[in-house]
């Protein structure tokens, strides 16, 4: 076994065991930071699969973002402080069996890639210039440009939407004032 | 072996490879281990610097500004207070508050304390002497950012303390808030050099970026102050409203801890904004001797450090709702527009063959005369709209008109 290898199942083992405890954990906050922990590992993944772009990203977006809010989410709710004490109910038996089910069925179809037979070969490009097509492929009208733009619609939009939500009072005000 | 004074980081490193090559273990253990102990040496030597030299700085300069003395008692100068505070901070008891979520809150100091001494894996010290080269290095400073915000939140929760959470929860919003602006300039050093890596900014700055785009620079330097929490932005201890804010419930080292990256982080921001708008270590004779260069990157961080010491006690603190009005109604729009504008300059500068600099400057003072207009307008209106009611006080009223609620 080389170093990659032992370095590659421990994050796989973190990341693992993490998105378990993201599950299983009472305290909701506790979720949360265990959810870091699980994200932070996929981000190794990433470095170790020579996608520095992805792992930073990775780390910006769900660490540095995503669960942050989640965790701000949580503390402004009533249940923050309180030890729900079980998770589950007693459907949990049934839970696990169609989750099992799941996992093989979706081991099984990655099984049957071809390609995976073959054995994995290193990158053979530059990590910049991958990043840099990556860019351009987002501008690029033959490509994903379409779902880019998209997205920063659904993005704008939300924006807007969450602008209105918070400040529907002061508009009113503000018209009573001036009437 | 000879040494090579033009490169000597290379050369010691060379050095270390052929002497445990030679106690006969294999190449990437080697690396490995060349590597570790570089990070040793790194995150050693400048969480030295911060500890002790930094925070006596600190103390010293912000005693000249409200003309008083400073540490002077241990050592010459009272240079070594910051080992006497180091050694108390230690001795002192390590108390954890009853019903404090013990874990978490073990965890808290020791990634705020990651979070900026991670900053330095990207720094560029000099030529060839930087911890890693990464092409997304401007983006890596801010996902360490990011981990730094998540140690405030979880010491503020797990305190088990009112006054900490509500410290953690606002800070958290103002940590957040600011990284957007930020983020937002940080494109413009990556837009000018054409590469998000540290190096390649670095090198790309034949001319100052300071010059091309002094207002991106002035931006992300006013979000970084946000970022560290330093005064006037320095509503994480609001002694007045929240006692100490998160870090409240921390005694002994793990304070100490909290307060070394605190310190530290104001020092990295002047090596970022060195990096990233001065330069680097780029000086006149750099190329060709590297040393130089470290000595001109360590000058200019100083300085840059010492401005961030300068706006600390001269400024006073604003309220919390004053900081997000300046972030949200000034900096965040002003950052998308510099972004924009920079893209669509810089593009057609390349197009027509246009000297760069000017162009850019003459963008950036463009911005800046529309930008005063445009205060000057915002300051119009909310005076008419003042003098409409009865008989305020001038401070409250502008406070409450600019605040969200």
């Amino acid at each position: 076994m080389t170093a990659m290898q032992a370095i590659f199942l421990l994050l796989g083992l973190i990341t693992f065991l993490s998105a378990v405890m993201v599950v299983v954990s009472p305290q909701l906050i506790h979720a949360g930071l265990w959810l870091v922990l699980t994200l932070a590992g996929v981000a190794g993944l990433f470095v170790l699969l020579e996608a520095p772009f992805l792992a930073v990203v990775q780390v910006v977006i769900y660490i540095g973002a995503i669960a942050i809010l989640i965790i701000f989410a949580i503390m402004l709710t009533r249940r923050m402080l309180r030890e729900d004490g079980r998770q589950y109910n007693n459907l949990w038996a049934g839970a696990v069996t169609v989750s099992l089910i799941l996992f093989a069925v979706l081991t099984f179809l990655v099984l049957q890639e071809p390609s995976l037979a073959a054995g994995s070969e290193p990158l053979q490009a530059e990590t910049s210039v991958l990043l840099q097509d990556l860019g351009r492929s987002m501008v690029d009208v033959d490509r994903f440009i379409i779902p880019f733009e998209v997205a920063s619609i659904l993005l704008l939009a939300a924006l807007i939407g969450a602008i209105y939500v918070a400040r529907p009072m002061m508009a009113s005000e503000e018209g009573d004032r001036e009437e | 072996m000879e040494f090579d004074f033009n490169n000597p980081f290379g050369s010691i490193t060379r050095l270390l490879t052929d002497l445990l090559l030679g106690l006969g273990l294999d190449q990437p253990l080697v690396a490995f281990i060349l590597a570790v102990v570089g990070a040793g040496i790194l995150a050693g030597a400048t969480l030295t610097t911060a500890g002790v030299f930094n925070i006596w700085l600190e103390r010293k300069v912000g005693a000249r500004f409200q003309d008083r003395l400073g540490p002077n008692r241990v050592g010459p100068f009272g240079l070594f207070q910051g080992i006497a505070d180091a050694i108390k901070l230690v001795l002192k008891e390590d108390i954890t508050p009853l019903g404090a979520d013990k874990v978490v809150f073990n965890i808290a100091p020791l990634l705020a304390v990651m979070s900026v001494v991670g900053l330095w894996a990207v720094v560029p010290f000099a030529p060839q002497l930087i911890g890693a080269d990464l092409n997304v290095g401007v983006l890596y400073v801010v996902a360490i950012g990011g981990v730094g915000t998540l140690s405030v939140i979880m010491a503020g929760w797990s305190s088990n303390n009112k006054y900490a959470l509500l410290g953690a929860l606002r800070t958290v919003a103002m940590l957040i808030s600011f990284e957007i602006p930020m983020v937002l300039v940080l494109l413009v050093p990556t837009m000018l050099a054409g590469s998000m890596g540290m190096v390649a900014i670095v090198d790309g700055q034949d001319v100052w970026y300071l010059l091309m785009a002094p207002v991106a620079a002035l931006v992300f330097f006013i979000s970084s102050l946000a970022e560290v929490g330093r005064t006037p932005f320095d509503l994480i201890e609001a002694e007045s409203e929240i006692v100490a804010g998160y870090n409240i419930e921390y005694s002994g080292m793990k304070f100490g801890m909290f307060m070394v990256a605190e310190f530290f982080h104001s020092f990295t921001i002047g090596a970022l904004f060195t990096v990233l708008f001065l330069g680097g270590w780029r000086g006149p004779g750099s190329e060709t001797f590297p040393l130089l260069g470290l000595v001109y990157f360590i000058a200019k961080t100083f300085f840059m450090y010492f401005v961030v010491m300068w706006v600390r006690y001269t400024f006073p603190r604003v309220r919390i709702d004053q900081v997000m009005a300046l972030n949200w109604k000034f900096l965040t729009p002003l950052a998308l527009v510099i972004v924009m504008t920079t893209a669509v300059v810089d593009k057609l500068a390349l197009e027509q063959a246009l000297p760069r600099t000017p162009v850019h400057l003459v963008l950036n003072i463009a911005l800046i005369l529309l930008t005063i207009l445009a205060l000057q307008a915002y300051a119009r209106a909310l005076r008419r709209k003042v003098e409409g009611l009865p008989e305020p006080e001038a401070g409250e009223v502008a406070g409450a008109a600019i605040g969200p609620g």
